[in-house]
């Protein structure tokens, strides 16, 4: 069944966990691409797919955060965009059942946008489009706009995801930090202004994602339930990296991350995964709860 | 309204042109670079970190108040050299190698300007002998260095090595900040301090610059 199909009918969905931290622990190096795996080893890509989907992951993502050609650019990779983008569609493919849904990654520009940046509102459209077309071009089931900051490139993403293809369904999250005021992201967006401006260009589902952990997941989750009636994708860091012998470690443990499951349920959500820190050790114990809250 | 209070007001808008006009004008009536700087561009930047840190107001706020801070800035500059004004102290700053994001960065960088230090801005994906070399080169006493990638915090300890190798490690403070850092991570890797946004990070170096 369709993504948005299975949330009508009211499932609650369970996606993926990170990919950062798996390509490290595949041998991405510092300062690498982290894109340009899909070129040269998309059997990686699929390993941690298969891994996402066999511990339960209705939606796997694609290793395009930084697909779109401005990112790329800055790794001098931008002419092979069509050729990324599609690789990473095809590993997750090959490598999860037809029940798991496809999701095509789209991260932000990393530039900032005019006037208090330097990019040009049309230049971004046009990244976002042109990293898109590819995804959609290689049949990912949902667009996933991510870890956005500035609300204005936020829509840009999603009227430009609407724009070149009307059918996919289009989720937006964005990146909340802690505040005395409460949540804002970096940019100053709060979750009620997330949950209406991207309502209003069009996304199908909103949300959140990375952060500062799962506990803060739930509330901010709870206020963008106050301000809409969209689906909800909520994807919370395995808390903040701590070192420890050198090591980096995630300090939030599978079964805390699950051990939340069931107030972000009853706080409306309605996609529960993870983002950076989070492992398929992290989602399987998500899977569970998931099925213990709804059964 | 005076002057310098016109200058503060507009600089907080981030209407660039007027601050620069403003600028002028308070040179023409021999106000004195240090006291436009000081009174008028400096206390407006004071004003938008101290909004800043109480999340009243958000990066864009600040880029704007910034960039209408540098437009008066590059006016006064040649006159403040000119009448031998010391800066209050350098700061090296830079993102380190195989992380290239540099908003956070700019930003500890605004607020040091803003707040009256010279910075020498390295820019993103800055190797660690460039750190040092270029500390010994302005003969600036504090090194900032940012990371937004798990992958490339490591390399700030290699920074922090290499100084110990290079026998700079006792003359230099190490400032350390970025998303995923911690004080704990700070301590760990043998920086100085950790800061947890631009305005903390004037706060260390003001600290730092005391002590001397």
């Amino acid at each position: 069944m369709l993504l948005l199909d299975r949330l009508q009918a009211g499932d609650v969905l369970v996606a993926d966990g990170a990919m950062g931290t798996m390509l490290m622990s595949g041998g991405l190096k510092s300062g690498d691409c982290p894109e340009r795996i899909n070129l040269d080893r998309p059997e990686l890509l699929s390993d941690i797919a298969r891994l996402y989907g066999t511990a339960g992951a209705d939606v796997v993502q694609t290793n395009t955060f930084g697909g779109s050609p401005l990112k790329l650019a800055q790794y001098d990779l931008e002419d092979r965009t069509e050729e990324i983008n599609a690789a990473a569609v095809r590993a997750v493919k090959n490598a999860v059942g037809p029940n798991v849904l496809v999701s095509g990654s789209c991260g932000p520009c990393g530039r900032l946008l005019e006037p208090y940046g330097d990019a040009n509102p049309d230049d971004v459209e046009a990244s976002f489009a042109r990293q898109m077309s590819a995804l959609v071009e290689a049949e990912v089931d949902v667009l996933c706009i991510e870890t956005m900051m500035d609300l204005v490139e936020a829509q840009i993403a999603v009227r430009t995801a609407k724009k070149i293809a009307p059918s996919v369904p289009v989720m937006a999250t964005m990146t909340f930090d802690s505040t005395q005021r409460g949540f804002f992201t970096i940019m100053g967006v709060s979750v009620a202004d997330a949950a209406v401006g991207l309502a209003d260009v069009g996304a199908d589902i909103v949300g959140s994602n990375c952060g500062n952990g799962t506990a803060d997941m739930v509330k901010i989750a709870a206020e963008f339930r106050q301000h809409t009636d969209l689906p909800l994708l909520i994807q919370p860091n395995a808390g903040l990296p701590k070192v420890e012998r050198g090591l980096l470690v995630y300090p939030e443990t599978p079964e805390f991350m699950a051990s939340h499951v069931a107030a972000m349920i009853e706080a409306g959500v309605n996609i529960i995964g993870g983002c950076c820190g989070s492992t398929p050790d992290h989602i399987a114990a998500i899977r569970s709860a998931v099925d213990a809250a709804v059964s | 309204m005076s002057i310098v209070q016109q200058l503060i007001e507009k600089l907080q808008k981030g209407d660039a042109k007027s601050v620069a006009e403003l600028t002028r004008q308070a040179i023409d009536q021999n106000m004195g670079p240090k006291k436009i700087l000081d009174d008028g561009l400096l206390a407006g930047m004071a004003v938008v970190g101290e909004k800043f840190k109480k999340h009243e107001i958000f990066l864009p706020h600040v880029l704007l108040a910034a960039r209408a801070m540098y437009a008066g800035l590059d006016l006064l500059k040649p006159l403040l050299a000119k009448d031998g004004i010391p800066v209050i102290g350098k700061v090296v700053l830079g993102t380190v190698q195989g992380d290239l994001h540099d908003i956070g960065k700019n930003l500890v960088g605004i607020m040091l300007k803003g707040a009256g230090y010279e910075v020498i801005d390295l820019g993103k994906d800055v190797p660690p002998e460039r750190f040092l070399d270029a500390a010994q080169e302005s003969g600036a006493t504090i090194v900032g260095m940012s990371a937004l990638l798990t992958t490339t915090m490591p390399v700030m300890k290699q920074v922090i090595d290499l100084a110990k190798e290079r026998d700079m490690f006792g003359t230099l403070k190490f400032l350390v900040g970025g998303a995923p850092l911690s004080v704990d991570y700070a301590r760990e890797i043998g920086a100085d301090a950790y800061c947890f946004d631009g305005v903390n990070a004037v706060e260390c170096v003001k600290s730092f610059t005391v002590e001397r």
